[in-house]
């Protein structure tokens, strides 16, 4: 990836303190043409989780020695079964949970040394729209907001000219959250995360529950911040076409571990090539996750390592 | 943006958003009040029934000052479990803020809301009792509610580790925490009264020094300085229980991060 930009000086996001990373600091209009030399948005290596499930049971291994690097302004989609770690993932790098093993940077940052710089430059949307339901969209975002170190004004603002353009009106921001539907209320999350202007954005199904007009708009909006802004997306997915449409690059994450990566044309490729399936992503994702039901009775029965 | 301010601000979100929930539950809040208020008017009734003013006094001061302190203690010990009912822990826990200052935060509003309550109940006991007020000796008074608030913050922070460390019984252990310390604080009685074992953890209560210390400043008009017995150990909880509570939050912090306890779903 060529870029003219300094990749540790985000635009939108409040000024982090300077990374411990000794990277040379590229000058201004210098062009790097060396991918090594750009830091990239995300670098994850080889980070194990295990949950420690019951005393006796064996524990989940959720992301087990992943490894994967996203430069600034890709969107990369993570696609795999469910309980594939795919959440797990997210979080580790959301600081959520704390890594067993290896490391993981955000812009240089180190996610463990440099928590709080991290902390600045991301934020998240999850599956469940989790607010104070009984708190009206707008308190609960001015809330977000100045947890973030926004203005509240400029929060509220931001806001509600991103729900306008998701399809909610303003009049329905100030009654309680839990009066709003589902998709509704997901949408006030998305708004929640992109008002604070991350530069690395985490999205979690951001989409799933959304009827297929919101869909597209939540889509539209995803490659308006990224074409706009350089925003970094990792997206998790269950819809193929969804990730199809949105992700520079795929990779399919199946009972912990990163069994393949690659564009969207590359892995069609491959699948046609290696296992002769059509080209699409529905045969990527077929051909990468496989049940694991049976796989997990054995590894309860031969549970002595650890 | 200076870091100083950038962590007022924060501070400032959760005041705002503490007073955005009370409007928005203020039908419980009434409901809180009145139960608190008819609780102590009718332990202070104990009193009068028994044709002791004494007593009475004796009785009205546990049921404000216990209201008080225990309002404080639920407030910040419930922060955790209310976010992790709601769902939104994550969300707090993710975001750029210092612990200190969303402890600073909650702990403001905790103050505040416990003072409002206490006026409320003050008032009501005055009229209804026909004391005058402006004859008490407030600087007694205040200066307790002052250091009992410090030690009361930093066991309440404590008790709001429990729920991050053990995701449903934490809130009931936190519960439990406050009826024990209702029981052996000497709330409506001397501790005197209770067996030698209950009294050695007395002594450990914050509540016990700030009901005692109160009790001689108001009914016995003793002047604080004489009560140095009952402000060392408040003093010296706070120093030691407010940096504890903060430290040991993040110590249960970063456990629930490994043991993955903050998440709800998803
Ligand atoms: N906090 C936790 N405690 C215990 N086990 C967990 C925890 N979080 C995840 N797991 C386990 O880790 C594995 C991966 O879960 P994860 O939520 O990451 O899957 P996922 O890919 O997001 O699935 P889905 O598509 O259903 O969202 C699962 O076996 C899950 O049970
Ligand atoms: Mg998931």
């Amino acid at each position: 990836m060529t870029t003219l930009l300094d990749p540790r000086e985000p635009r939108l996001a409040p000024e982090p303190e300077s990374p411990r990373e000794h990277q040379p600091k590229p000058k201004a209009g210098m062009v790097l043409a060396v991918t090594d030399t750009v830091v990239p948005a995300l670098l994850v290596e080889h980070v194990t989780k295990r949950f420690v499930v019951g005393r006796r049971k064996k524990p989940v291994l959720a992301v087990n020695d992943v490894s994967l690097r996203i430069e600034r302004g890709e969107v990369y989609g993570v696609l795999g079964a469910n309980g594939g770690g795919k959440s797990t993932l997210i979080r580790l790098v959301s600081t959520l949970l704390t890594l067993d093993s290896g490391r993981v940077e955000v812009f240089g940052f180190d996610i463990e040394r440099d928590e709080m710089a991290v902390k600045r430059l991301i934020n998240r949307v999850s599956v469940d729209a989790a607010f104070f339901k009984k708190l009206s969209p707008l308190e609960n975002l001015v809330y977000a907001a100045r947890l973030y170190g926004v203005d509240a004004g400029h929060g509220r603002r931001d806001s509600i000219r991103i729900l306008a353009r998701l399809g909610i009106a303003e009049k329905r921001l100030s009654r309680p959250l839990e009066q709003m539907s589902r998709g509704m209320q997901q949408k006030v999350a998305i708004a929640r995360a992109l008002m604070t202007s991350p530069t690395l954005l985490l999205l979690d199904e951001p989409t799933t529950g959304l009827d297929p007009r919101s869909k597209l708009d939540v889509q539209t909006f995803i490659e308006e911040m990224r074409d706009d802004h350089d925003t970094t997306v990792l997206l998790t997915t269950h819809d193929l076409a969804e990730a199809e449409r949105l992700c520079d690059r795929i990779g399919i994450l199946n009972d912990g571990r990163l069994v393949t990566e690659g564009t969207p044309t590359e892995l069609k490729a491959q699948v046609a090539r290696e296992h002769g399936r059509p080209r699409t992503l529905e045969s990527v994702f077929m051909s990468y996750t496989g049940r694991s039901l049976d796989e997990d009775a054995e590894a309860d029965e031969d549970a002595d390592d650890e | 943006m200076t870091v100083m301010t950038r962590e007022l601000k924060a501070s400032y979100a959760f005041v705002a958003r503490n007073w955005h929930l009370t409007k928005r539950y203020w039908g419980w809040e009434a409901a809180f009040l009145v139960y608190a208020v008819a609780g102590a008017l009718s332990i202070t009734l104990i009193g009068k029934d028994q044709g002791d003013d004494r007593l009475l006094f004796y009785l009205m001061i546990g049921a404000i000052f216990w209201n008080y302190l225990s309002v404080l203690f639920q407030i910040l010990a419930e922060q955790i479990a209310w976010e992790r009912w709601e769902g939104t822990l994550e969300y707090t826990m993710m975001a750029p803020v210092r612990r200190v200052s969303q402890l600073l935060g909650s702990t403001f509003y905790a103050v505040v809301y416990g003072l409002v309550h206490t006026a409320v109940i003050l008032v009501t006991l005055a009229l209804f009792f026909g004391l005058d007020l402006s004859r008490a000796d407030f600087a007694t008074a205040g200066l307790f509610m002052l250091l009992g608030s410090l030690s009361f913050i930093g066991i309440g922070m404590m008790a709001a580790i429990l729920p991050l460390i053990y995701v449903e019984r934490g809130a009931q252990m936190t519960f439990v925490l406050q009826s024990l310390l209702l029981l052996i604080s000497g709330v409506y009685y001397s501790i005197e009264v209770l067996p030698d074992w209950m009294q050695t953890l007395s002594r450990l209560s914050p509540a016990t020094y700030v009901l005692d210390g109160v009790r001689r400043g108001l009914i016995d008009g003793a002047a604080p300085a004489s009560q140095f017995h009952n402000v060392w150990p408040l003093v010296a909880m706070a120093v030691v229980l407010i940096p504890l509570g903060v430290w040991m939050f993040g110590r249960a912090e970063r456990y629930a991060k490994r043991t993955g306890k903050l998440k709800r779903v998803g």
